[in-house]
């Protein structure tokens, strides 16, 4: 059973060690990793995928349960418990949907699996996130930017299903975000966003904020920012549903904006 | 004498895994020779030997098939390399008809794949994945997670024995395993042989005919219709 996840901070880009000594991430909490472009957010997530021991190149460590994470966790997709999802919006394997996930399926679960159910449960999943649904027959390789994601985040939530999800700028995938927010935050895992969105930020239990390849700060989200996110939200729904109307081509009125803004 | 024999499709990312072993290994007071064999164009030696100040050699294989060359001069090279003073020899060759493999008893193995190639590789790639000792996958930042394990397993599914290392090559995330896999093989022997066994040797068009058409040809041909079959002069 996986409780925790550490990680013993290393050094920036230009030598300089971080702003703290180790973050412990608890079973349940919701993180983002905030900052600029380049400010290492994606580094940082791929260290925790690689279960970072030193030898990559910020020198960081991670722990599963205070421990050093056994081998197998990588060398073993059934065993592995994280699931990351990056911001790739094209796949290169050139294998039919259904049959890239059933693989996919056989080798992430421990004893024979439901193969179809568990695609077809996918598939399901996907096609609540993009606008046009995934047909199973197509290549991977023909999907769109925004199936390609909504697959990913499927993908990683059904059939690896694991205890730690990654999501790298899920915000940026063309897809359903509030839609995937909320059935991502049905299941009981530890989900660390890399994100410049006020809404998934202010959702969080709390923030690392990074800087020209460091964690400067871990910030927990106070009482006046609980208030703030609930606003934010209705601006972002608004903004969506503005955004959906100009997409179908409708107008926009002026009332539209009134009891938000 | 340590040996290594990297063998992979042009532009896997060979030389970059080479480049971060050698460091890593000179570090631990292991200085590498390396020779690369390659059919028409290499300048790895030159940067390799401008970059650490190593032995460093080419050998253009030119007519002849560069696994065949590396046959001939490996016996001269660990020689070479044992009198230049240096505790590994690797060599860095360009397989290219996917028939045999270079790999010698005695020798560690190891095949450079990239994620990013399709995911049927593994099934075409023959005696150069399946008789080597590990393939490392490189380009794994270029593709999703899921994908990333979808082609480990394509490599799973045709070589089984073969252990699987995934790196990132530009930063060299991942070489530490294979530094350790070096350290610990035995050093290479007098009398080495080849791992696999080599292909049909007798064919009239390698030997110049250049007719097209089985009917001009003898030893052992093939017709579309057929399986291989012999058909003496």
């Amino acid at each position: 059973m996986i409780e925790s996840i550490t990680i013993l901070t290393g050094h920036g880009k230009k030598g300089g060690t971080e702003g703290v000594e180790r973050i412990d991430f608890k079973m349940g909490d919701v993180v983002s990793i905030v900052g600029p472009t380049g400010s290492g957010k994606t580094t940082l997530i791929n260290d925790i995928e690689l279960f970072a021991d030193g030898t990559t190149p910020t020198g960081r460590r991670v722990l599963i349960n205070g421990m050093p994470p056994p081998a197998e966790y990588r060398d073993n997709p059934a065993c592995n418990p994280i699931a990351l999802i990056t911001q790739h919006t094209t796949f290169l394997s050139d294998l039919p949907v259904n049959e890239f996930l059933r693989t996919h399926a056989r080798i992430r679960s421990q004893s024979p699996v439901d193969g179809d159910g568990l695609v077809r449960q996918t598939l399901d999943f996907a096609n609540q996130l993009t606008g046009e649904p995934i047909i199973p027959t197509s290549q991977m390789t023909e999907l769109s930017g925004g199936q390609t994601r909504a697959l990913l985040i499927a993908d990683a939530t059904i059939i690896c299903n694991t205890p730690i999800v990654l999501l790298d700028e899920v915000e940026n995938a063309g897809i359903h975000r509030t839609r995937a927010l909320e059935l991502l935050r049905r299941y009981r895992k530890i989900f660390i966003f890399v994100t410049h969105d006020p809404r998934i930020a202010l959702l969080s239990d709390y923030r690392i904020i990074m800087q020209q390849g460091r964690i400067t700060d871990v910030l927990y989200a106070n009482d006046e920012e609980r208030e703030c996110s609930v606003k934010v939200s209705q601006l972002d729904d608004l903004l969506t549903r503005m955004r959906d109307k100009l997409r179908f081509g409708e107008r926009l009125t002026i009332e539209e904006l009134e009891g938000v803004l | 004498m340590k040996l290594l024999i990297c063998a992979g499709p042009a532009t896997t990312g060979k030389t970059a895994v080479l480049r971060h072993m050698i460091r890593k290994l000179l570090a631990k007071n292991l200085r590498s020779a390396f020779l690369k064999i390659d059919v028409q164009y290499a300048e790895e030696d030159e940067i390799f030997a401008r970059e650490f100040g190593i032995p460093t050699k080419k050998v253009y294989s030119g007519e002849l098939c560069p696994d065949h060359c590396n046959v001939m001069v490996l016996g001269d090279a660990l020689r070479w390399a044992d009198a230049e003073g240096c505790q590994v020899l690797m060599v860095e060759t360009a397989g290219l008809c996917l028939r045999c493999s270079p790999y010698v008893d005695g020798g560690l193995g190891i095949v450079v794949l990239e994620a990013t190639s399709g995911m049927n590789l593994p099934l075409k790639v023959g005696p150069m994945l399946s008789l080597a000792d590990i393939a490392v996958v490189t380009k794994i930042d270029r593709v999703s997670q899921a994908e990333r394990e979808v082609f480990r397993s394509r490599i799973q599914d045709v070589a089984p024995q073969v252990r699987i290392r995934e790196v990132n090559a530009l930063y060299g995330i991942g070489i530490d395993p294979l530094v350790a896999s070096v350290e610990a093989f035995p050093d290479a022997g007098e009398n080495l042989l080849l791992r696999g066994n080599p292909p049909v040797g007798t064919c009239t068009i390698c030997v110049g005919k250049k007719e097209i058409g089985w009917q001009a040809h003898f030893g052992v041909v093939r017709a579309l219709e057929n399986q291989v079959f012999y058909r003496g002069e």
